[in-house]
């Protein structure tokens, strides 16, 4: 569990890199995420930068009113395409999550707060194994009249390959436009810079990822889980895609929160980059 | 933006070059016998050809140095092929007398590269290389041709394409059946993929080029995709991602053959080979190494205890 300074310090880092939007915390009970137990320190600690979003997780109307009084401006629920894994997650059927986020959603619009939806095991679940691509649909267009103003397709347990993610992403594109889309790549099977690719072939332009790749897969023990930021915006410079991000500047920030984790960087690019 | 669906190779050929490339680059030489065994394993696995070894003197590459007793310990399985290095006539005589029946010649598309790593420049390289395909074109050997730094250098940073578009074509004139264009130090992006090939697939046939990809930058498997979206249907690998990167201490090399297998398999692009018994392969090899697999699927798959 990482001090609430270091999180901070994290954060104020980040913000100088040119990215747009990082999230900052959950607004869970710590019963449940002691990782997450300082959220409201966290998110009245950080520098809130001009131009750049901090958006935080609300599961509940609950943790939502406690977002906003802590300041913040954005917010994101979290669903999933899975029966089971919703089950196992946060014990309710799919339906009965979708009930919960109403009521978020309602008092976000009073609020005038953007609300950003995620849809876990888009392309796999560690219970239920294949979720069908109809399913994902489903469940985003949903999420996405409901109101959420984006909506996060995430392969939870990173075994997505291009195939599956073109297949998904075919049939969720014709419930929920290309531009209100997202994808959030887990690496754990090395799968995940293909996938995005794919992704940004098909027309999807916002992708999700983690500073030194941090965050491993709850699933499988030892294993990796977010798509390190570094390696991504590598690529996508290759690609002569516009960021903003300053990859130097990226690799500080991921070497910084190393070093106070005391563990080596997932990312490729900084491991590659520091020995040069 | 039409998807991806159709216009991928039905059929994709891997070539394993874990046991040369791979050994040749880990820091702990390997015993004869344990690179025997795990060319005997990787025989088994459905994979179509397995890069065996390096007829190059000793003094320079001493993990190689068994060459002979290897060829000669290995099991020869009916439709795998088993090419091995040969940097110049010397060691092609010496690799048919152990029984060699494919090789391969190594050029670079840098200058620089070519001083350093053979010590001779790029014309020189290719007049060592011309008597080699002589001498296999008379004694009925392929040859395959690689050509280093095809996306970058470590001495001349950028490689412009057409450079590495000329060395191809030499090679592949000298009589080389494929070309494998080799990202040496990883640094390629599916942006500098694209460029280079466009280059290279206007001198050589698509269906003579390969592509050996390193993940140095975690950038592999983009660029391999890249590659087999333009048509591109061989790529070569090695089990575990075997062989670090001698340009960036500690950092990564060869793409795992596991990684690539997982992609192609999700692609629907048979290859023939079998994943798990890949896994196995190097599960073997890494503990022999007493390492870790560089293979985010063997690692994720042991850990789980279930293969996806």
């Amino acid at each position: 569990v990482v001090p609430t300074a270091v999180k901070i310090n994290l954060i104020n880092m980040l913000s100088e890199t040119g990215l747009q939007v990082i999230e900052a915390t959950s607004f869970v009970s710590p019963k449940w995420v002691p990782q997450m137990a300082d959220h409201t320190e966290v998110l009245q600690g950080i520098r809130k930068a001009p131009g750049i979003s901090y958006p935080v997780l609300t599961p509940n109307l609950k943790g939502f009113q406690a977002a906003v009084a802590a300041g913040a401006k954005e917010v994101s629920i979290f669903g999933a395409a899975s029966e089971l894994f919703t089950r196992k997650n946060i014990n309710c059927s799919i339906e009965e999550s979708l009930e919960r986020f109403q009521e978020v959603m309602a008092a976000a619009r009073a609020a005038n707060i953007p609300v950003r939806g995620y849809v876990s095991c888009v392309l796999g679940c560690p219970y239920e194994g294949k979720i069908s691509a109809a399913k994902v649909a489903e469940v985003s267009k949903k999420m996405y009249s409901m109101g959420c103003y984006e909506i996060s397709l995430g392969d939870t347990i990173g075994v997505g390959t291009p195939g599956s993610m073109r297949d998904m992403l075919s049939v969720v594109m014709q419930e929920v436009p290309v531009g209100a889309l997202a994808v959030h790549c887990h690496d754990t099977y090395g799968q995940a810079l293909a996938n995005i690719l794919v992704a940004l072939q098909m027309g999807v332009s916002v992708v999700d990822s983690s500073v030194a790749g941090l965050g491993g897969c709850p699933y499988a023990q030892g294993a990796s889980g977010n798509v390190p930021t570094e390696d991504l915006v590598y690529m996508l410079n290759g690609l002569g895609i516009h960021t903003g991000v300053d990859l130097q500047k990226l690799m500080d920030t991921g070497t910084f929160i190393c070093s106070a984790l005391n563990r080596r960087t997932n990312s490729k690019v900084s491991q590659a980059s520091c020995r040069l | 933006q039409e998807p991806q669906a159709s216009g991928l190779p039905e059929y994709i050929k891997i070539v394993e070059v874990g046991p040369r490339d791979g050994l040749q680059n880990e820091k702990m030489i390997v015993p004869t016998d344990i690179k025997i065994e795990l060319i005997n394993r990787l025989s088994k696995t459905g994979l179509p050809a397995v890069e065996v070894t390096s007829f190059v003197s000793s003094k320079w590459v001493p993990q190689m140095a068994d060459h002979k007793e290897v060829m000669r310990g290995i099991e020869r399985h009916p439709g795998v092929q088993y090419p091995v290095l040969t940097p110049n006539l010397q060691g092609f005589h010496s690799a048919i007398a152990a029984g060699a029946t494919e090789v391969s010649v190594f050029g670079a598309a840098s200058e620089s590269f070519s001083k350093m790593n053979i010590n001779c420049s790029i014309e020189e390289s290719m007049e060592k290389f011309e008597e080699v395909t002589k001498s296999a074109r008379n004694m009925n050997i392929p040859v395959r041709g690689y050509v280093s730094c095809a996306l970058g250098c470590p001495y001349e940073g950028n490689i412009i394409p057409a450079k590495v578009a000329e060395v191809s074509k030499r090679l592949y004139s000298l009589g080389c059946y494929e070309i494998s264009l080799g990202d040496t130090i990883g640094v390629g992006t599916p942006g500098s993929m694209k460029k280079m090939l466009e280059a290279v697939m206007k001198e050589i046939p698509l269906s003579a080029l390969a592509v050996h990809c390193h993940d140095t930058y975690g950038q592999a498997l983009a660029n391999i995709l890249t590659a087999i979206q333009m048509g591109v249907s061989v790529v070569d690998s090695s089990v575990s991602g075997l062989g670090g990167c001698p340009y960036a201490k500690g950092a990564t090399g060869n793409v795992a053959t596991e990684d690539v297998i997982y992609m192609l398999n999700g692609l629907g692009i048979n290859t023939g080979v079998n994943l798990y018994a890949v896994m196995e392969a190097g599960n073997f090899i890494c503990t022999a190494l007493n390492k870790k697999t560089n293979s985010k699927v063997a690692q994720a798959s042991f850990n789980t205890g279930t293969i996806n």
